[in-house]
């Protein structure tokens, strides 16, 4: 089953005078329990294409489908929805929301999808020791290390069980020990729950882990290999 | 806000209560030509018997019967012209401005009293003091010239500075004795609960008159003070909508701001799924809320603020220039109810306005955009 497909998507930014194309007919299909890394240099697509598949970001032309589900061309709402329903989202600079603890942070979204208040706070809880972060939930962000705060986005990401997880530059703040457990643990969700995993980085470590590795150069797709994951 | 407007309230209220116990009461009836012509003539058909007898009887607050006519006061220093009024200081009690309590020798005792009671004002300008002798002349119905010597027996002080020069009480019975009118008067006043609602006073009154007499409430009675009360409501309500518009700037630029300084977390929201409506009605229901909180301690401070001042303001200071509104010289500070409910909804549902273009600004967001917002 198909969980990501892309048909020739453009993508062009205007940065001053000049016109960037951050995707350039890009075509890309990936199957459910897929993990793959897309790689490329700095203004390569990778973070425009994990935008777009995530539907944080509309192409100026081509076609998303998520889950076999035409996305491109859905309201704003109704992409809302399917990220809050099928896909969970790992950002660089972790974005959680300061004011709010570790376990609240991770609760959030299943707050926004209606889970009872009981319940949410008991998965909470779990995903939070599953990510190493047992009896941390009730500090801040402020008060958590970078590789503390990561993995509470990464327990955000994964509480809900969505199909898709769409990671751009997940281990760029952390050291390599904690990139290591980072990567592991992603792999073990792609493992035993079959969850789609798509990470952009530049990180060698990282596609290290991948079972299949896209480069990308000035918003093309140069090369699409499978490999031995790590 | 709600501090301003309860001394704007509690200076009309203060204006109308005092023009209403300068005697209209709140309802009055009256011959149907003495409004055109309030002279002795004009007295009501009916006698005095026969309306003490109906009133007697019925279930009314507070009412009694006056002779109430022009007539010059005469010191063997000075005349000034006067409304005589002839009263029954027991029945007059409660319906009148002057304070039994604070006159200087003694109000009235009876109808059959046969001293007059004068303003201290009025004292001042005739030269005259308690125990001295003046003269009251009017007329009979006949046109023939009525007087007769009274002796002072007090002097009485009035909130508006004007009432003391105006009016002179006299007993009912030797008033009439006097103006040689038998048993009838000139006006009949009835007081009711509340001067906002007087209609059941009227009714009543109007059964009990029974035609014998044209009934009239006291903003028929008093025009003017009619369209205070009316002017004010109306002007309570513009004040309050125009302070909150000019607020509003600084309520919408704070909701602005609070949006504003959000965007990083407004784009997560809806990065993670969120949907736009949500955001819009986040902000809206924080906005609600910053309001309510807002009115919640805006009318504690307003309601403490009058305390201290409840017992009146004193504005002698200008007593001339507000005596000349009708206004007594003390403000007292009137916190309705009402007006604090008005106040609130307004700023509730000008707010609720207030917030919605933030609000949308910030559904509207494009979440990748507002995540990398520095």
């Amino acid at each position: 089953m198909t969980a990501v497909r892309c048909i020739d998507l453009c993508k062009t930014y205007r940065q001053g005078e000049e016109d960037i194309k951050a995707l350039d007919h890009v075509s890309i299909e990936i199957a459910q329990g897929g993990f793959v890394c897309l790689s490329a240099p700095s203004g390569g697509g990778k973070t425009t294409l994990l935008n777009a598949i995530g539907g944080l970001d509309k192409p100026d032309s081509g076609e998303v489908y998520v889950a076999g589900r035409r996305i491109d061309n859905l309201s704003k709402g109704e992409l809302a929805e399917l990220r809050l329903r099928q896909i969970g989202f790992v950002f660089q600079a972790f974005n959680l929301i300061p004011v709010l603890t570790a376990r609240e942070n991770v609760e959030f979204v299943m707050q926004v999808q209606g889970v009872p208040s009981g319940e949410r706070q008991m998965k909470a809880v779990e995903i939070l020791e599953e990510v190493g972060l047992a009896g941390l939930g009730d500090r801040r962000p402020a008060d958590m290390s970078g590789g503390q705060q990561q993995r509470v986005a990464v327990a955000r990401a994964i509480v809900s069980r969505p199909a898709l997880v769409l990671a751009d530059e997940p281990t760029a703040n952390l050291d390599s020990k904690t990139s290591d457990g980072l990567m592991e643990l992603f792999r073990e969700l792609n493992d035993h729950h079959n969850t789609t995993f798509v990470i952009a980085t530049h990180d060698k470590r990282v596609m290290s882990y991948a079972k299949r590795l896209v480069r990308m150069l000035d918003g093309r797709i140069v090369e699409d290999v499978k490999q031995d994951a790590a | 806000m709600i501090f301003m407007t309860a001394l704007m309230r509690g200076m009309v209220s203060q204006m109308i209560s005092d023009g209403i116990s300068a005697l209209p009461g709140h309802v009055q009836a009256h011959h149907p030509d003495y409004r055109d012509d309030p002279s002795i003539v004009n007295l009501i058909p009916a006698s005095d018997a026969e309306l003490t007898e109906r009133f007697s009887a019925a279930d009314v607050a507070a009412w009694s019967t006056r002779v109430r006519v022009p007539a010059v006061i005469t010191s063997e220093y000075d005349s000034r012209g006067v409304t005589l009024l002839g009263v029954d200081p027991l029945r007059e009690r409660g319906l009148t401005f002057v304070d039994y309590d604070d006159v200087e020798g003694r109000f009235l005792e009876s109808s059959d009293d046969t001293g007059v009671v004068i303003g201290k004002k009025l004292a001042t300008t005739l030269n005259t003091e308690v125990g001295k002798r003046i003269v009251l002349m009017s007329q009979d119905p006949s046109n023939e010239i009525a007087d007769r010597g009274f002796r002072v027996v007090g002097l009485f002080h009035a909130n508006v500075k004007s009432f003391e020069e105006a009016y002179v009480f006299a007993g009912k019975t030797t008033t009439q004795k006097m103006l040689r009118i038998g048993d009838h008067v000139s006006e009949l006043v009835v007081l009711g609960d509340d001067y906002r609602n007087v209609d059941a006073a009227y009714n009543k009154t109007v059964e009990l008159v029974d035609g014998a007499a044209d009934v009239q409430r006291w903003f028929e009675l008093d025009p003017y003070l009619g369209s205070m009360l009316n002017v004010m409501d109306g002007f309570v309500f513009v004040w309050i909508v125009v302070i909150f518009l000019a607020l509003s700037f600084g309520l919408v630029n704070t909701l602005v701001m609070a949006v504003f300084e959000r965007v990083r977390e407004i784009g997560l929201m809806l990065a993670l799924g969120m949907r736009p409506i949500h955001i819009l009605g986040q902000i809206i229901i924080e906005s609600l809320l910053l309001l309510a909180i807002g009115l919640v301690l805006g009318s504690a401070l307003a309601w403490a603020a009058v305390q201290p001042i409840k017992d009146g303001i004193d504005v002698s200071i200008v007593g001339e220039g507000m005596d000349m509104w009708g206004m007594s010289s003390v403000l007292y500070p009137e916190l309705l109810l009402s007006d604090v409910i008005l106040a609130n909804v307004v700023v509730l549902v000008l707010g609720f306005l207030a917030s919605l273009s933030p609000a949308w600004r910030a559904s509207q967001y494009e979440p990748i955009e507002a995540i990398t917002k520095v």
